[in-house]
């Protein structure tokens, strides 16, 4: 019997399970794709968000603060790319200056710092591109951005480091209620656990209603965005929000942690929690939207276009904790933005809830640190050479667009819960990342990943798990000849 | 540091020809750095045949087109390292690259060729909506996959854009037992050679779908179907003539674009038209001693142009080289070519007409397909060349030769114009 079962390997799943790998307790982690972090962890807008915008009193706001403070220490401690970059919220027309004071208010009253409201010729000179329209802006100045592959893939690691187990492409089908705790029945088996952690994005509902009575929904909240060239990268250095609507924060505008130009999302409530595919209505609206805000937005450079899907709940707030009737079940629902920014508090409190529960005692050689990987881009000539003298892998350069090594490649597959997909790879090193899109490295790259990875062959090789396979088969000659066994 | 008199950036079919005709024009201390594990770049997936019919007056494949320049290579004693990445070029030409050998290191140049070549227009940068599954390739990448690593990245297939490596690949497949079931192309006409479409298409009864585009990718782990719409004049989609087309594979062949991360870096100007560096008719960049050629400069259609380019820039880097101070220093009269009436670019695109030496070439495309007109060209208010052409294309590449005799008619030459003219 396990103590803790955690449905999901996202953010959440991620932070909820370092977080109580601090204790001493037997922890499984169930995930249905084949890496960490491939649904909403994997498509969103990676920023770190100050929580000026979060309804006073909520959980969210509480948490977004919490987690903003969080951020800095854990992107030392696990080594992931953040930055306090400082978030701008636009106005753009003067009958609007009230919205802007009740948003600092708001930040205010959540206990955001730092906050204040700057007049047009400030911001100017903060951001030249900012657009014409602008009159005034809230500044926050403890806004970031973060990879949100790495911050997952992170806590992910550190928690498998201090002796998490992680099962990947298990899905959960049902939970039953037994007398000591819960059975888990997955599509692999049946698990029994004393604990379940249900972070599950936007399955969350089902997971939540297959023990609870008290029935909860989960939206899928579609957000496409455009992903600009490095080229773009510095077009603004803050990231710009225009002031907020019902239906979330807008467009917003915003380098990333990696020197690109991030642009979305749109928000559109769908049906299908699988359709994270692009539309032409919703990039045209990312496109048109981005000139809100600023000037000039070099759509023209887009590198690619994604989608995600938020997990929205109708209430607009995170559900952290014990429904009434299924005691050692810890739902982490309805995680959408703030969300990632909010993940360390919330791996925090899911802790503490099942601490108390299931009275668990603190390790004492619980590991606070992880030894991230070789970023060989940080060091000197002579750090470098002295690493390639070590590891002749990271002379070779196999991505051309972002500098990528092989050493960094092979060190991404070898790592405790190694990458075993182009696009895990991909995730970890930003090999494919580029303005070529993978089209020169994913050969290479499918060659690396078949010769690290055990029982893959070049022919298995997957985009991203599943039927995502690369390869349909042998050239013809070759498949003849190999039917006929005779060369 | 060490020291070379040239240092070419990339062993592809550019690289290899400034090579070989800067050690023919006397400089010894020459070094190619190439990125891949052998030279010839993009040739040696290039197995079909075509290649040559200029140079060599005879057929050849990719692969033995390149192994001709390699040999010569070989034969001059030209140096090279393979499997080595140029990380970043300095102004004053000092390169720093990286390989498994020698780590980071640095060489000084006297004068560097730039020779990268370029790459393909992803899907991202297409703003086709839909999802993100895998089988959507690139053409060449898929070339890569069939002809170099031995695999079928798919069994039916659609392709999106008729450039040469696209109707190449149809073929291919093809041949490789897969189904392709369309080529649409975006324009109304194809941006690939009239022999390409003949014998890559039309040979295999593979339909080309002129003026359509694809709207919309199914499949979320592979791709399982694509849409395609007829555009509009504007290249919109025009809603009700989607057809829906099932396959199991998407390539992609929507254009080349100059990689010239590199040359950004050392501050070379790049054209708006080429995306490649603005060359004088030296090959030269803004950037002094900095020669540029092959489809980093422009993107060609065949490979025998880029071989006469880059010698020519590697004769011209060489010269540049055994400059004093004083000459390579020296003011001249520059003149910006003037390009109107749907001449794009021209390559060069700046002249100072006391360093031309011998014969001026002239090379350019045109933004439609124009029939019946002369390509023309003014030197000040004479025009000097008046050829007709009964089509002139996107796809292919055109050119005119300006002779000694021609430019010594206008010893005070203001103009250099080059038109498309009804007659």
């Amino acid at each position: 019997m396990r103590d803790i079962v955690i449905i999901g390997a996202g953010v959440s799943g991620a932070a909820a399970a370092r977080e109580l790998s601090r204790y001493q307790a037997d922890i499984l982690l169930l995930e249905k794709e084949e890496d960490v972090c491939c649904g909403t962890s994997k498509a969103n807008s990676a920023i770190v968000h100050a929580g000026f915008d979060a309804e006073p009193g909520s959980l969210m706001a509480k948490l977004n603060v919490e987690g903003n403070k969080m951020m800095p220490e854990l992107s030392e401690k696990l080594g992931f790319p953040f930055k306090q970059n400082g978030s701008l919220v636009i106005c753009t027309d003067e009958a609007d200056r009230g919205k802007l004071e009740e948003l600092l208010e708001r930040g205010q009253k959540n206990g955001v710092e730092g906050l204040r409201i700057i007049e047009r010729e400030e911001l100017l000179q903060m951001e030249p591109n900012i657009s014409d329209e602008a009159v005034a802006a809230l500044d926050a100045p403890t806004g970031g951005i973060v990879c949100p592959f790495n911050l997952t893939i992170a806590m992910a690691e550190n928690a498998a480091e201090n002796g998490v187990e992680f099962r990947m492409n298990t899905k959960v089908e049902a939970i039953r209620r037994t007398e000591n705790g819960y059975v888990v029945v997955t599509d692999q088996g049946e698990i029994e656990t004393r604990a379940v952690v249900n972070a599950a994005g936007v399955y969350a509902d089902e997971i939540h209603n297959m023990v609870s009575g008290e029935k909860i929904s989960i939206i899928a909240r579609k957000g496409e965005y455009y992903l600009l060239d490095k080229s773009a990268g510095s077009h603004v250095s803050h990231t710009i929000f225009a002031l907020p609507s019902k239906m979330g924060k807008g467009v917003l505008i915003s380098p990333t942690v990696h020197g690109n130009l991030l642009v979305g999302p749109t928000a559109a409530d769908i049906e299908d929690k699988e359709a994270v595919n692009t539309t032409a209505e919703g990039l045209a609206s990312v496109a048109r939207e981005s000139a809100v805000t600023v000037k000039n937005v070099p759509v023209r450079s887009v590198i690619t276009s994604f989608a995600g899907l938020r997990a929205h709940r109708p209430e607009h707030d995170f559900l952290i904790g014990e429904p009434a009737d299924a005691p050692g079940f810890v739902d982490l629902a309805g995680i959408e933005s703030p969300g990632l920014t909010a993940c360390p508090a919330i791996g925090r409190m899911a802790a503490e809830i099942l601490a108390e529960r299931l009275q668990l005692t603190e390790k004492s050689d619980f590991i606070d640190t992880r030894k991230a990987p070789v970023d060989p881009k940080t060091l000197t000539l002579e750090e470098r050479n002295a690493l390639i003298k070590e590891n002749p892998a990271y002379g070779t350069i196999i991505c051309r667009c972002e500098s990528v090594s092989e050493g960094e490649i092979i060190d991404a597959i070898r790592r405790p819960l190694g990458a075993v997909s182009l696009d895990g790879v991909k995730r970890r090193t930003r090999a494919g990342m580029g303005r070529c899109q993978a089209g020169f490295c994913s050969p290479k790259v499918m060659e690396i990943l078949a010769r690290e990875v055990e029982g893959l062959g070049l022919e298995d090789v997957t985009k991203h798990g599943g039927r995502s396979g690369l390869i349909v088969g042998l050239d013809k000659d070759f498949d003849a000849c190999k039917k006929e066994e005779n060369c | 540091m060490e020291e070379y008199s040239i240092v070419i950036i990339g062993g592809g079919p550019a690289g290899l020809a400034a090579a070989a005709a800067a050690k023919e024009s006397g400089e010894d201390r020459i070094l190619i750095l190439e990125r891949d594990t052998r030279l010839g770049g993009i040739l040696n997936q290039c197995i079909h045949n075509g290649f040559g019919l200029h140079t060599f007056n005879e057929e050849l494949t990719g692969p033995e087109y390149a192994a001709r320049f390699i040999q010569k290579i070989e034969e001059l004693g030209i140096t090279y390292k393979l499997n080595t990445m140029v990380m970043d070029i300095s102004s004053d030409r000092v390169v720093t690259a990286m390989n498994r050998e020698d780590g980071m290191f640095q060489v000084r140049a006297a004068a560097v060729v730039l020779a990268m070549g370029c790459r393909e227009r992803p899907r991202g940068a297409l703003n086709i909506p839909g999802y993100r599954p895998a089988g959507i390739y690139t053409a060449g990448t898929a070339q890569r996959l069939v002809n170099i690593d031995g695999y079928l990245p798919g069994k039916e297939v659609v392709i999106l854009g008729s450039g040469d490596i696209g109707l190449i690949m149809a073929r291919r497949m093809t041949l490789e037992g897969a189904k392709v079931k369309v080529v649409a192309e975006l324009m109304p006409y194809s941006g690939g050679l009239k022999r390409n479409i003949v014998q890559c298409l039309n040979d295999f009864d593979i339909p080309l779908r002129l003026s359509h585009t694809v709207v919309d990718i199914q499949g979320k782990d592979r791709v399982e179907g694509v849409t395609i719409a007829e555009v509009d004049g504007s290249g919109r989609p025009i809603p009700g003539t989607e057809e829906q087309y099932s396959c199991d594979t998407l390539l992609l062949s929507c254009g080349l674009i100059p990689e010239n991360e590199l040359s950004m870096g050392i501050g070379v100007e790049l054209h708006g038209a080429t995306r490649g560096p603005v060359v004088n008719e030296s090959l030269e960049t803004n950037i002094p001693g900095v020669f540029a050629c092959g489809n980093v400069l422009h993107v060609h259609d065949l490979v025998d142009f880029v071989s006469e380019e880059a010698g020519a820039a590697g004769r011209n880097a060489a010269a540049y080289v055994r400059m004093t101070e004083a000459e390579k220093n020296a003011a001249e009269k520059e003149i910006s070519v003037q390009t109107e009436n749907g001449v794009r670019y021209t390559v060069p695109a700046v002249v100072r007409p006391a360093r031309v030496n011998g014969e001026l070439k002239i090379r350019f495309r045109v933004g439609a397909v124009y029939k019946n007109r002369y390509i023309t060209v003014y030197l000040d208010d004479e025009r000097i060349i008046h050829k007709k052409k009964q089509v002139v294309v996107p796809g292919e590449m055109e050119q005119v030769i300006l002779k000694p005799e021609m430019l010594a008619k206008h010893p005070d030459l203001q103009s250099i114009r080059v038109t498309l003219e009804e007659e």
